[in-house]
């Protein structure tokens, strides 16, 4: 019982392989573009993909290449989809649109309207059976829809971006609803927001222009981002180059110059020895907080010195947040008030060595 | 703005009255006509039947030939949609009807200046579709059933007549359609959906080798006259006399009888 | 134009309003004119008139077969070309349209060459001993013929800017093409679709000239009211406008019915449909 997946869409440069356990929540991120919706909607059967090979619980979905041509169409595939916007049916009463999946499957009126009246109480909404979609507010609407979708029995549940088209208030109470009703499925949940990935799902997957970029247990990927957008996520300065014997010689590329050597501490549990790894690609990861803003180059003790140029000042929390050469220093406003920091000015970055962590990507 | 206003209104109103045909358009442009060329040429506006378009086309232009400086300007249209637009006030100088009945519409109303006279006759015949694949020989077998006839509507002129033929022959016609003219029948014989249709001697002969006409004796009974006559309106008597006489004269009465018409009453 | 104060500013010139005025009148007037035309006195005895009630029984009865007609081959033409892609589609919604603009005579000719005698498919027909010429059934297929596109139009308007998301999500829910098509896709272009039907059967209503060139006319089998007003105009003028106000009256009834429950086209209805595409992209935060 489990969910396997690899198709190829050329068209989008789209070419993923992933797989799922029995109970596995797959949080799928990436930037805009990346191919997210591509891999719901090639699973959920909408696009149909050049080539690939999906199977779900014994079933296969699509088996495409030359000489085969196996294909199942979207309403015999059990991956039931839910998106950013609820799509309740406009026409039917909440109720309906719940046994709209039942129905559909050929359970008898009666039964269907018992079962869309369980699957509304479990998200909290019985009190709205009788109500049109256009009398719903949207957290309303995405919940009737999250007991449309559940009513359904999928094998694999489709979630795309539920949570984005709520307003700030009913996002918690849905996402916490999502979090118990995702308890022992299979599902696979797209988001922007990294909450989600670390309340709802056991893995990321992290999509980056068609391809998987990063794969791993939730915290991992957080802790360790391996990918640009993964270090974004969790908040981290992310810099990329060759790994030597003391840290990293820099790759050059997002505003940060080429060959410079960052020193830290290598991070590898699974291989001690430093000097083996030394040549091959890695990252030197280090939180805004442990940065420092100086005017002037100054040198002390182990320490990584960038000359910067700022580009933007914006309030992160009650610090300062300082951007500039691809990198994010926070500091407190009234140092920044005393540096009298403003875009354009030339400054320098500096880290402390035993705040970088080092580790091959 | 204001003065514009009500003369487009108007002119509106005018349109509205004439409404609903498709011929209305043409006095329209016959009556911006005169004043293109007033200080040279003269105009002089013929509305006649749709019947006469071959023969008065032709009159027209022997008639510019002998009265150089007088352009003929020809509205051709269902003699009932001419009267209505003379009655609604069309300028035309001389009016050429198919019957006796729409003359006596605009006789009525005092806008014919002296007594129309009639410079035309025309009969029915039977019109089959080329090859006559009905094999029809007379008025008789018009009743045949499963035949399928089309004759013109008894509102009309010729359904008026065809009404009269059969009656005096004592044959009862079953059309499948009644037409609202004689170029609706013909398009139908033409076109080989109906096996016969009812029209003028004339209509059959411009209609060329696309249909045969077969002649039959009952069509005297019901003979048709075209009277012609000048219209109070006009603006130059002498040239719609002069019209008038071409057409009741050896030349005009000539190139009738080569369109299939019967010699009018002298 | 004077400045009333409820109204919010419109920055509408006077040249465009006086305009408007004179579009308003370039409709209203001739109706008018009609209205101010009937012979009151007489006009009961008039539009009850054997054959004036023929007509109208007739033109009813066609136009409600060809409405029907209309639907159940319009709405699965709608749903393809606004939903499929196939080869000369667009020749094909372009080809579809044609009758909206074609003079109706032309459509009867084309008619003619198709279902007559000689036509296209006559032959068949004739084999068939299936008469179409002369017979109420050539009115229905003549108004059908003008009518189609009305249908076709609003809803593939209605189809096309619903978009396909409901179809998708119910389809993921286990709905087989066939339910969907019942049970999602016909309830939501179901105002569409009303205001197709009432379109088309308003054309119906007013077919003139493909029906007189292809059908014919003649008292309860092809003479629908207005080939029974342009007979009447040549003997009776006062009948023809009797029944040219009957046929302005129904004529104001379905329009009435289509736009006026809303003040604006049915073809939208009142269902408002999510805008964001299902298949593609995701929010910018």
């Amino acid at each position: 019982m489990s969910f396997s997946f690899r198709a190829a869409v050329a068209e989008r440069h789209f070419d993923v392989s992933l797989a799922l356990g029995p109970t596995e929540t797959v949080a799928v991120m990436g930037p805009n573009g990346a191919g997210k919706s591509t891999l719901l909607s090639t699973i959920a059967g909408l696009v149909r993909p050049d080539t690939g090979q999906a199977e779900l619980n014994g079933r296969t979905l699509f088996h495409l290449g030359p000489g085969t041509h196996q294909w199942t169409p979207p309403h015999r595939r059990g991956t039931a989809l839910l998106a950013q916007e609820p799509l309740l049916f406009p026409h039917l009463t909440a109720a309906d649109n719940v046994a709209f999946g039942p129905r559909s499957a050929g359970v008898p009126a009666r039964r269907a309207r018992d079962i869309a009246l369980r699957w509304l109480a479990e998200v909290e909404a019985e009190d709205l059976a009788g109500r049109r979609p256009t009398g719903l507010s949207g957290g309303q609407a995405q919940r009737v829809a999250i007991a449309r979708a559940l009513a359904a029995d999928p094998g694999l549940l489709l979630l795309d971006e539920p949570m984005a088209a709520l307003d700030i208030h009913s996002a918690p109470l849905l996402r916490r609803l999502l979090k118990r009703v995702l308890e022992g499925r299979q599902a696979i949940i797209v988001t922007h927001d990294v909450l989600d990935a670390l309340m709802l799902a056991d893995r990321v997957v992290v999509l980056e222009k068609g391809r998987i970029a990063e794969d791993g247990p939730t915290r991992e990927v957080l802790e360790r981002p391996r990918s640009l957008f993964a270090a974004g996520l969790a908040g981290l300065n992310f810099v990329t180059g060759t790994l030597t014997a003391a840290g990293i010689r820099t790759a050059g590329g997002q505003g940060i110059a080429r060959d410079l050597e960052i020193a830290g501490h290598l991070e590898e549990p699974g291989e001690p020895g430093q000097a083996g790894a030394a040549g091959l690609p890695g990252a030197a990861v280090f939180p805004p907080s442990a940065v420092s803003v100086f005017l002037t180059d100054a040198h002390g003790s182990p320490r990584n010195s960038f000359p910067v140029e700022v580009t933007e000042l914006e309030p992160h929390g009650d610090q300062i947040r300082v951007r500039g050469g691809g990198l994010a220093a926070d500091i407190t406003p009234a140092a920044s008030a005393e540096l009298g920091l403003a875009p354009g000015m030339p400054a320098h970055f500096v880290v402390k060595s035993a705040a970088v962590s080092i580790y091959a990507t | 703005m204001k003065r514009t206003l009500i003369t487009v209104a108007s002119a509106m109103m005018l349109a509205a009255g004439l409404a609903g045909c498709a011929g209305s358009s043409a006095p329209a442009s016959t009556a911006g006509a005169p004043s293109e060329n007033a200080t040279e040429a003269k105009t002089l506006t013929v509305f006649a039947a749709a019947s006469l378009k071959s023969s008065f086309t032709g009159l027209a232009e022997t008639f510019e030939a002998q009265h150089p400086g007088t352009r003929v300007s020809l509205s051709f249209a269902g003699s009932s949609d001419l009267a209505t637009q003379i009655n609604q006030g069309a300028p035309a100088d001389v009016f050429a009807s198919a019957d006796t009945k729409n003359m006596d519409k605009v006789t009525g109303t005092g806008l014919v200046d002296g007594e129309p006279r009639v410079f035309a006759t025309n009969t029915l015949a039977i019109a089959v579709p080329a090859g006559n694949p009905a094999g029809i020989t007379g008025f008789q077998d018009l009743a045949r059933d499963g035949l399928r006839l089309v004759t013109c509507a008894k509102q009309v002129p010729c359904g008026a007549a065809t009404a009269t033929v059969a009656d005096k022959a004592g044959v009862t016609l079953r059309p499948v359609s009644e037409e609202n003219a004689v170029t609706d029948v013909l398009g139908k014989v033409i076109s080989g959906e109906a096996d016969a249709g009812l029209v003028y001697v004339t209509d059959v002969k411009s209609a060329g080798d696309k249909v045969d006409s077969i002649p039959f004796p009952e069509a005297a009974s019901a003979v048709n006259s075209y009277p012609i006559t000048a219209l109070t309106a006009a603006k130059d008597k002498e040239s719609a006399k002069a019209f008038i006489d071409l057409v009741l004269g050896s030349d005009g009465q000539q190139v009738l009888a080569k369109a299939g018409f019967g010699a009018g009453v002298k | 134009m004077t400045f009333r104060p409820r109204q919010p500013y419109t920055g509408i010139p006077r040249w465009v309003s006086g305009l408007a005025v004179l579009a308003a009148l370039v409709v209203v007037l001739p109706l008018v004119a009609i209205v101010a035309r009937v012979n009151w006195g007489n006009f009961i005895p008039l539009i009850t008139s054997e054959s004036a009630l023929e007509a109208l029984g007739l033109s009813l009865r066609t136009s409600a077969a060809s409405t029907l007609l209309c639907i159940v081959l319009g709405v699965p033409l709608a749903l393809v070309l606004a939903r499929a892609s196939f080869p000369f589609q667009r020749l094909l919604r372009s080809l579809v349209l044609l009758p909206l603009v074609l003079p109706p005579v032309v459509g009867g000719i084309a008619l003619l060459y198709t279902f007559g005698r000689q036509g296209l498919l006559g032959g068949t027909l004739q084999v068939l001993g299936i008469q179409i010429a002369f017979s109420t059934t050539a009115v229905v297929l003549a108004q059908t013929f003008v009518a189609l596109p009305f249908l076709v139009v609003s809803l593939e308007g209605a189809l096309r800017i619903g978009g396909q998301k409901y179809e998708a999500v119910a389809a993921t829910l286990g709905a087989s093409p066939g339910t969907v098509f019942r049970r999602v896709t016909l309830p939501l272009i179901l105002p569409g679709l009303a205001s197709g039907a009432v379109l088309s059967f308003a054309r119906s209503l007013g077919e003139f000239g493909a029906t007189l060139t292809f059908a014919g006319s003649l008292q309860g089998v092809t003479r629908t009211l207005p080939l029974e007003i342009y007979l009447q105009r040549e003997t009776d003028p006062d009948a023809a406008v009797a029944l040219s106000l009957v046929l302005v009256a129904v004529a104001v009834a379905v329009v009435a019915l289509a736009y006026g429950r809303t003040g604006a086209p049915a073809g939208r209805g009142p269902i408002q449909r999510p805008t964001a595409p299902l298949t593609t992209g995701g929010s910018v935060r």
